[in-house]
Order: structure tokens, then C-alpha cells, then sequence
């Protein structure tokens, strides 16, 4: 069974690298790039072999009314497959990254809990097992906001620490709530018991749910925490956090749990709709008024997560392709933004786009990869970004919501005045600036070019037949309420 | 009820420290009362007044008894709130060498 190794193999690097690792890094960063092939290759494998099935691992052998069970169907090996593709480029990025801040190989540690954490969230068919993967991401997160060392980033870690203890609470209390009406924590028992129950408990739990994991998603009027944790933490981290983080430990379970356990109630689903314009339309301005690099690419987070929030609320199988779609898109683009601003501030040390200027001479490879990310994210065709914005404007016209549409048009004009603002001052500017004699590694290129290919061979995923092939299980999965239901009870 | 109520009110209680408190030890102090409260909510749910401790043992007769499955959990959710509290207070420190005081008001060189 391929599951349970999804979880293992990262758990198990990090405590071997913690055992045998010694003073330097080099065991950190052997075992944990390993770790990120092998985890790569395992995902794209059971994706591509499994998604029209659903494979239940019961842990421990006990049976479902009492064990907890690992559970994987397309949506979840849709996830696992970004999640371990956008970790091993962080990892690759993050070799000399971490040399030059600070070599060590406690990072590579927390990043392989981190690791785990988050394909144990996917995985898990259990609320509470869910709920203690989060908390292991969740901690080693913390830790790798704070790792840079300085003031700015104890601050931020703080603020963030404070924010997810509070949704953490929030989100057992719900929990709590589940267990006392359903008796039963297993997800697919409680969407069981609550389709047959009152359903003032279902506004209930999804209340508590929707607070608790939109401060994980970050929508906006949740977001406080996300532009200083995104833009203190190291620029691979950044990436992992605004990349895979909020998505998995956000948007993931939200799909997941109102969808498949509180079957889709409309009163939520309407909420998520209020939620995306707000984030759209606000993290949108703010991004454009940022002159932070990090910042910037942060707030604009926010917005992107509004697009997805926005697919979700429009609730039809297209606008649900248009969200599963963007979320693999920014994942994608979102990191390689990360990994420039980044790779500029190795470079300059500064991330203060007044003090950047023409970059194309200096870093070529990294100005053109950043435009290419520009491009996609402001939905330029023919890269990815294009494709799945027009999806979700269609998907809101043709549910009959316009006004969602405009939005969503005009998210897109004030996501591509942010990014045109960064190419303009920070890698395109008059100020001719020098770097010396300093060079960009080869690594770090790597895993810029292999995103920046990645941003365009994503569109290929639209056309007729591979998309058949690749979006409709994992749609199917996130509409039909009752096929999760069956399929891990075994009916 | 009232019991629910009064459990209600801790997390009130942690909940406003939390908003208004500008030590950062009083905001971990009341998160973690917040915590407490979270945990006691559980364990109320599965309190049964007048029944026994789950363990069936001969000769016993059968007679209701509380839940123990919340009772596990609880155990486990206070092992990673030490975990979060620990990881709060090693950076309570290390803010108060950067910057030698625990106010936040004069923690700010990031903009909200």
C-alpha cells in the first residue's frame, strides 16, 4: 500500500537528519533532496495509476467504526502531486539559500516535518488526525519563519504563532461540536450521521470550521497574519508557505470538508462567494501600493486565494475546474515570484523595489523567468494563469453571477498593475545597479527554469482530452456528495 | 448548562486577553487559557453524571459510563499546546534581546 508512505518517509528523514547529521549540512541536504525525489515520483505514480479510484489504508488494521483511516482518491493525489513538486524545487533553491544565510541542517528537519505535516493533512480521512498533522506543519512553520534571525522575523513568527493557536482552538472546539452530535470523527462517518441529522448542527460545525481554517487560507478578512509571516520567512520558505501551505492547510480542507462531510449547504457556499470578492478586490489595491518585493508577492497571495474561493463559491462543475485549475497555477507562479525575489535579494540584499533597477544584464536568467511568472499570474496568454481566470469569469457568468464576473476582471487588471510594478522598478528600472562578482547558482537556476517551463506546460493541462483525462476525476470527487461517503465506508 | 456557560466565559476570558493585552507573556498566558477552555469543552461533553470510569472488569455490573474517546484526545491536543506554548516563549525571548521590552506597542518595525 503507497499511502502510509506519503507520511513516513519525510517523518522518518527528519529524524534521521537530526540523529547522524553532526555540525554541517551536507546529510541535511543529501537525505532531504532524496526525500523530495522519491516523494515526487511516489505522487505523480499514484496520481496518475489511481485517480479514478479511491484506496482506504486502515492504520493499524482496526476496522472503520474505530480506527482511523488514510484515504486517497483524485483530489488527494491532485494535491499530493503539488505539494511534493513545489517542496523538491524549494528544497533545491533552499541549498545555497541557507548557506548564505545561515548553513545548518535544522532546516532541513523542520522543512521535512513540515513536509509530513502537510501530506498527512491530505491524506488523512479523520478529523482529529487531521487536526495534529495541521499542528506538526503548523510548528514547523513557526519555526522556519523564524529562522532567518533577526528582529523583523521573531516578530513575525510571533504574530503568526499567536494567530494559528487561536484558529487551532477555534477549529477543536468545532471538532468537539462534530464528535458530541455525530459521534464519530472519521469524515466519512460524519458526513453519514449529519446528512441524516438537524441541519442547525451543520451551520454549527461549518461555522466553526469556516473561521478556523479561513485564518489558515488567509481570505481576507482572516489575512492579518499572511504579509508578514510570507515576507519575513526565507524566500524558499515564503514559497512553500504562500505556494502549498495556505492551500492545504486552507482551501484543501475547506474543499474537502464543505463539500464532501457538510454536503455543500448554501448558506456557506454564498459566504465563500462575499469572501473571494473581498479578498480580490482589497489585497488587490493593497498589492499594488506595496514596495516590498515579498510583501507585494504577499498580498497578492491573498487575492489569488479570492480567485480560488471565488470557483468554489460558484459551485458548478466548471467554476470547481476553474478553482482546482488556478490553485495548481499559483502554486506554481507564486513560487517562482518567490524564488526571484529571493534569488534579488541574495543578490542586492535588499528587497526594496526604489533600490533595484535593470537586472536583465546582471541576472538574466532570473529577470526572464520573473516576467514569465508576471505574465502568467496577470493572465497573459498562453501561460497558465490566463486559462484559469478565464475559466472561473465564464464559469460566474454562466451561473448567473456578473457581477462576481467584473470582480474578478477587474482582480486581474490590479494583479498585473502589482507585478508590472515589480518588473518595471525592480528588474527593468533606469538604476543601473552592479552585483559585483557574485554569481547565481546553478541550483537556483535550475529550479527557477524548471517552474518557469512548468508555467507554460501547465496550459497544455486545458486542452480537450488531457483535461478529461486530468481535472474530471478530481471535479468528480468535489461534486458528487455521496461517492466519498460510500467509497470509504465501503458500501 | 451552567457548567457549558462558565466554560463559555474562560474562553471569553482568554479570548480577551488575547485582544487587549499588550505584554507578550499575558498573550501567551491567555492563549493559553483559551486552550484550557477548548479542552474543558470537550471533556464536559463526554462527562456522564453518576457514571463510571470505562474499564469493564468481572463481577462488575454494567451501568453507564463517560466517554472515553474525548478523554484520549484531550491528552493529545494539551501535548501540542505545550508544544505551541514553548515554541511562543522561546520567541517571547528572543524578541525581548532584540528589542528589550515584552510591549508590543514598541514591537512594530513590520507595518500591519
Amino acid at each position: 500500500m503507497i499511502l502510509p508512505y506519503f507520511i513516513i518517509i519525510p517523518l522518518l528523514a527528519a529524524f534521521l537528519i537530526t540523529l547522524i547529521a553532526g555540525e554541517k549540512d551536507h546529510w541535511g541536504i543529501a537525505f532531504s533532496l532524496i526525500t523530495g525525489i522519491v516523494l515526487t515520483v511516489l505522487a505523480f505514480y499514484s496520481f496518475l495509476v489511481f485517480r479514478s479510484e479511491t484506496l482506504v489504508y486502515q492504520m493499524g488494521g482496526w476496522k472503520l467504526p474505530y480506527g482511523i483511516v488514510l484515504v486517497q482518491d483524485a483530489l488527494t493525489g491532485y494535491m499530493l502531486v503539488i505539494v511534493n513538486l513545489i517542496a523538491l524545487t524549494s528544497l533545491l533553491f533552499s541549498v545555497n539559500y541557507i548557506r548564505y544565510l545561515d548553513p545548518d541542517w535544522k532546516y532541513y528537519a523542520l522543512f521535512m516535518l513540515l513536509l509530513a505535516g502537510m501530506n498527512g493533512v491530505i491524506l488523512t480521512g479523520d478529523l482529529f488526525n487531521l487536526f495534529v498533522f495541521m499542528e506538526i506543519a503548523l510548528l514547523a512553520a513557526f519555526a522556519l519563519v523564524a529562522y532567518g534571525g533577526r528582529a523583523e522575523e521573531y516578530e513575525a513568527a510571533f504574530k503568526y504563532a499567536v494567530m494559528g493557536a487561536v484558529s487551532s482552538t477555534i477549529i477543536l472546539v468545532g471538532i468537539t461540536v462534530t464528535y458530541s452530535s455525530t459521534s464519530a470523527l472519521t469524515m466519512a462517518a460524519v458526513a453519514d450521521a449529519l446528512s441524516q441529522g438537524d441541519p442547525k448542527i451543520v451551520h454549527w460545525i461549518g461555522g466553526l470550521f469556516l473561521v478556523g481554517f479561513g485564518l489558515k487560507a488567509a481570505a481576507m478578512p482572516f489575512h492579518a497574519w499572511l504579509p508578514d509571516a510570507h515576507s519575513s520567512a526565507p524566500a524558499p520558505i515564503s514559497s512553500m508557505l504562500s505556494g502549498v501551505l495556505i492551500k492545504v492547510l486552507g482551501i484543501y480542507v475547506i474543499m474537502r470538508l464543505f463539500f464532501n462531510v457538510l454536503g455543500a449547504p448554501d448558506v456557506f457556499i454564498r459566504i465563500f462567494l462575499v469572501l473571494s470578492a473581498i479578498s480580490i478586490l482589497v489585497a488587490g489595491f493593497i498589492s499594488v501600493n506595496q514596495w516590498d518585493m515579498k510583501r507585494l508577492l504577499a498580498y497578492s497571495s491573498i487575492s489569488q486565494i479570492g480567485y480560488i474561493l471565488l470557483g468554489l463559491g460558484i459551485a458548478t462543475p466548471l467554476g470547481i475546474l476553474g478553482a482546482v485549475f488556478h490553485l495548481l497555477n499559483h502554486a506554481i507562479f507564486k513560487s517562482l515570484l518567490f524564488f526571484n525575489a529571493g534569488t534579488v535579494e541574495m543578490m542586492l540584499g535588499t528587497r526594496d523595489l526604489k533600490k533595484m533597477g535593470n537586472l536583465t544584464r546582471a541576472l538574466p536568467l532570473t529577470s526572464n523567468t520573473s516576467l514569465i511568472a508576471s505574465l502568467a499570474i496577470s493572465g497573459i496568454p498562453p501561460f497558465n494563469g490566463f486559462f484559469s481566470k478565464l475559466i472561473i469569469i465564464i464559469a460566474a457568468i454562466q451561473a448567473g453571477y456578473p457581477l462576481y464576473a467584473i470582480f474578478a476582471i477587474v482582480g486581474s487588471v490590479l494583479t498585473m498593475a502589482a507585478l508590472m510594478k515589480v518588473q518595471r522598478y525592480g528588474f527593468r528600472g533606469e538604476n543601473e545597479v552592479d552585483i559585483g562578482d557574485k554569481k547565481v547558482n546553478w541550483k537556483m537556476n535550475t529550479a527557477m527554469a524548471t517552474l518557469a517551463v512548468l508555467c507554460l506546460v501547465a496550459s497544455v493541462l486545458i486542452i480537450p482530452g488531457i483535461k478529461e483525462a486530468a481535472f474530471d476525476p478530481v471535479i468528480s470527487v468535489i461534486t458528487e456528495k455521496t461517492q466519498y461517503i460510500q467509497a470509504v465506508m465501503g458500501r | 448548562m451552567t457548567i457549558y456557560l462558565l466554560c463559555f466565559a474562560l474562553f471569553l476570558v482568554g479570548l480577551y486577553g488575547i485582544l487587549t493585552k499588550r505584554d507578550l507573556v499575558k498573550i501567551i498566558l491567555s492563549l493559553t487559557i483559551m486552550g484550557y477552555s477548548a479542552n474543558l469543552f470537550f471533556i464536559l461533553f463526554a462527562y456522564r453524571s453518576q457514571a463510571l470510569y470505562p474499564i469493564l472488569s468481572e463481577g462488575a455490573e454494567m451501568a453507564p459510563m463517560v466517554d472515553p474517546l474525548p478523554q484520549a484526545l484531550v491528552l493529545t491536543s494539551i501535548v501540542i499546546e505545550l508544544g505551541t506554548t514553548a515554541l511562543l516563549v522561546a520567541l517571547a525571548v528572543r524578541l525581548y534581546q532584540k528589542y528589550k521590552t515584552f510591549d508590543i506597542t514598541k514591537i512594530r518595525r513590520l507595518s500591519g
